[in-house]
């Protein structure tokens, strides 16, 4: 298949990674993938933030950009983030025919109607749960909200995840509830957002996993920034990245490795039971993935290029 | 009598008395600001909220036709609010035929105005009360004092609230932010008649309570309670209740006198089929609530003998103006939205600082208050905060027992407090900010400047983390760090990748080899 890839802005500006993940992998699997330059952004950040007006050129651009895939020129567009998708979803078309373009609110419809989610592509397009993945860690899964509820992914990825060889595949406690990032929320409402991502992070340290696993960096972002910040030593991966990873070319970590150096108490966020901070240091290092004479990551040709 | 000594160790939560019961407090981070560092209020509600949240789980996986059920409620609600004039009309008319009285109520003031005047017509100045969020909403009992009337909330947890001074922190159960101990200190600082030797044990608790309560209820010849659902086809109205306190309330004494917001009415008795099942599963996560009573007009020989039903509109017909906003309108308040909203979680209801506090609250109460209305006066209103107090987790929608699409509603709103700001001309930060990352963000070349320039984002990082970011950027390193950006784009990469011979046949070496080769 001719897959066009919507790399997403936050990815492309801070998470290169995905994207190229999304593209060796889908490559790997014999498809062809294109990524349309003039795409940019969907529109989301102003959506949510209540800047509908704002949000019509970036949908439109968002529109234009991928309006190809309705003329048969690709066979579908995949998103490796739950909540641009559910945006383009749920969003773009409303907010268009809210502000008086229903030109663009039909288009951006039947363009929606050809956009996965990376899992969904591969579960329900490509007809594929297992990839030929290799990752040889310990994994913990967090279904991002949007995921979960907006555009209902289901147990797609963990499909996916189960299949990957190596892996060691744990269970997150309360893993369906939000780590608080939101976006702008995170920084409107940062005391509450900080909240509820210590939250997150206390129930992620206590699997033991060395990698946080979810499909979206936006979330990702948050609750690496904080596992971070909290020195627990767990890294944190899109589920593209896991499943780009293979024996020749295995994952390595490229955000924020969490230097357990740099450690600090485990806020306590909600007093109770005392934070598993122990367990932080009971899950060890992560691995440094593969030989280390061979620094390698998802992307083309070594960390050194991207991400580094 | 108990014996007293020194300071009470009661504190009020919200410490200020409410002026408005709408809006009472600052705006929503600075009120959650409070909230987030009461480690008791977290504590207790964290368990609470887990707790009913469990057994609804499991009261509604018993229904195999929950989906269709959660269908029917949405769909009559709908039905209801195209309707609405029609069917107030109907359910007046059948009140009336009855034996009822209805009054209309534009605002709060009228509705207790109107509502004291019932009381004062009857020469009595004690009144019992049903738990009612609509006189919540009108600050009924503060007027009523005001008029020297005491009106005794007979609810449990709304009598613990009314005896500490407080303010509801949850729609269902109003004392979710207190625990035992707090209630035992209540009952025996402000209750008046409570056992010397009183534990906090519940059943000592609810024990106290009974014995404070029985009294009045022998002796109160007015109640005033809310409404559930009242039904437009036969005037019948209900209350759903788990104690019995308010069938009390609704069968003893002469008089009784309704308040019920116009959203309430149903059209036919069999919707209540729906709601019955609807409503016990989604708010305390029983089959059946315990006591559902219903009346219809008075019946001569039993039960009071004059009913009053005052039909309270306060925002609500500026609610159903909004296409998006109007479905706040459909809210049974069950309050399975809060049990499940990890925002309310750890901020606790007051950080709302509204009667409807939550996920619900968020949405109803910016409406009723008129927030982003032309003519609303006050820019920054603080319920204009509250659309933005969610981090649109969906959570609740997938919760709510008649499918309100409360993030959609609160991305709606979000935009009504943006452009009313736009319309005063107060251009903001994010305004600004909006405005250029638009411009940004709908062009793949000038985004593709943007997304390089950010990678100059590293000189500030260090060992590949930014730590420290000076105001805005701070409410983020505050908490969390910020990786450094990529030294190289996705583009660029793109680029590489595409002039190295991508978009490789099935079968091709995987571009992952080669990059073991160069290493
Ligand atoms: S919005 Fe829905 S879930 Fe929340 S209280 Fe109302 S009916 Fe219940």
């Amino acid at each position: 298949m001719r897959i066009a890839l919507f790399a997403t802005c936050i990815n492309e500006a801070m998470f290169p990674q995905a994207p190229a993940a999304t593209v060796r992998l889908l490559e790997r699997l014999g498809h062809e993938v294109v990524f349309p330059e003039s795409q940019a952004c969907c529109g989301q950040m102003h959506v949510n933030t209540g800047y509908f007006r704002e949000a019509v050129p970036v949908i439109r651009n968002h529109v234009r950009a991928f309006e190809p895939v309705l003329d048969g020129e690709w066979d579908a567009v995949v998103g490796p983030s739950g909540s641009c998708v559910g945006s383009v979803r749920h969003q773009q078309a409303m907010v268009a025919r809210r502000e008086g373009e229903d030109r663009l609110a039909r288009d951006a419809e039947l363009v929606a109607s050809r956009t996965y989610e990376l899992s969904e592509l591969l579960v329900d397009v490509l007809g594929t749960t297992d990839v030929g993945a290799w990752f040889p860690h310990s994994v913990t899964y967090h279904p991002t909200c949007h995921s979960l509820r907006m555009i209902k992914v289901g147990d797609k990825p963990l499909r996916l995840l189960r299949a990957v060889a190596g892996i060691d595949l744990v269970e997150l406690p309360e893993a369906q509830a939000c780590c608080g990032f939101g976006g702008t929320f995170s920084l409107k409402n940062s005391e509450t957002s900080a909240a509820m991502v210590h939250e997150k992070v206390r129930n992620v340290v206590s699997t033991g996993a060395e990698v946080l696993v979810a499909g979206d960096y936006s979330c990702l972002m948050n609750m690496a920034g904080s596992l971070s910040r909290q020195g627990t030593g767990v890294h944190a991966a899109h589920l593209a990245e896991v499943l780009a990873s293979t024996r020749e070319a295995p994952w390595s970590p490229t955000v924020l490795p969490g230097d357990r150096s740099r450690a600090t108490a485990v806020p306590a966020a909600v007093p109770g039971p005392a934070a598993p901070a122990a367990r932080a240091e009971e899950a060890g290092p992560a691995a440094p993935a593969g030989p280390a004479a061979a620094p390698s990551s998802v992307l083309r040709g070594t960390t050194a290029e991207v991400g580094r | 009598m108990t014996t007293f000594l020194g300071m009470p160790r009661v504190a009020p939560q919200p410490a200020t008395a409410p002026q408005d019961p709408l809006r009472w407090g600052p705006d929503f981070p600075t009120a959650a600001h409070e909230t987030l560092g009461n480690g008791q209020m977290r504590t207790n509600l964290r368990h609470a909220t887990r707790t009913i949240r469990d057994k609804r789980l499991r009261m509604v996986s018993e229904l195999p036709d929950w989906e269709e059920l959660r269908e029917a409620g949405s769909a009559i609600k709908h039905w209801t609010m195209s309707h609405l004039p029609e069917l107030l009309v109907q359910l007046e008319e059948n009140v009336t035929a009855r034996g009822g009285v209805v009054h209309w109520a534009r605002d709060a003031a009228e509705a207790n105005r109107i509502v004291a005047d019932l009381v004062r017509a009857t020469g009595e100045s004690e009144v019992v009360k049903v738990k009612s969020m609509a006189t919540q909403e009108t600050g009924l009992n503060e007027h009523l004092a005001a008029e020297g009337i005491t009106a005794t909330e007979t609810d449990l947890a709304e009598l613990i609230v009314q005896l500490a001074g407080d303010m509801p922190s949850h729609v269902l159960v109003p004392a979710i932010h207190r625990n035992r101990d707090e209630i035992r200190a209540i009952f025996t600082e402000r209750m008046g008649d409570a056992p010397a030797d009183l534990t906090s044990e519940p059943r000592a608790l609810a024990m106290a309570a009974r014995a404070h309560l029985r009294a009045k209820f022998l002796t109160a010849r007015v109640a005033i309670s809310g409404a559930n659902l009242a039904v437009a086809e036969t005037g019948t109205v209900s209350v759903f209740e788990s104690e019995g306190n308010g069938r009390m309330c609704l069968t003893l004494p002469d008089t009784l006198i309704t308040v019920m917001g116009i959203e309430k009415v149903v059209p036919a008795f069999q919707d209540l089929e729906v709601f019955t099942q609807l409503l016990p599963r989604s708010s305390t996560g029983e089959r059946m609530n315990p006591y559902t009573t219903m009346w219809t007009g008075v019946t001569p020989g039993d039960g009071p003998q004059a009913f009053h039903l005052v039909l309270l509109d306060n925002g609500r017909t500026k609610a159903l103006a909004d296409e998006v906003g109007r479905q706040a309108l459909h809210c049974i308040r069950c309050s399975a939205c809060m049990n499940v909203c990890p925002v309310y979680e750890h901020t606790g209801g007051h950080a709302y600082g509204s009667v409807y506090p939550g996920p619900i609250g968020a949405i109803l109460t910016p409406q009723l208050t008129g927030m982003g209305t032309r003519g609303a006066t006050d820019p920054h209103d603080p319920t204009a905060s509250l659309p933005f107090a969610s981090s649109l987790c969906g959570a609740c929608y997938e919760a709510c027992p008649v499918k309100i699409d409360i993030p959609t509603a609160l991305v709606h709103l979000r935009n009504r407090a943006v452009e009313s700001q736009q319309r005063r001309l107060l251009p903001t930060g994010w305004e600004a900010g909006m405005r250029a990352a638009s411009a940004v963000m709908s062009s793949g070349s000038r985004f593709a400047v943007a997304a390089r320039a950010a990678g100059l984002g590293r000189i500030v990082a260090r060992h590949d983390r930014i730590a420290r970011l000076p105001y805005p950027g701070s409410l983020w390193t505050g908490v969390r760090d910020l990786p450094a950006p990529p030294a190289q784009s996705f583009r660029t990469w793109w680029k590489e990748h595409q002039a190295d011979g991508a978009t490789r046949p099935a079968g091709a070496p995987s571009p992952g080899s080669t990059a073991g080769n160069e290493a």
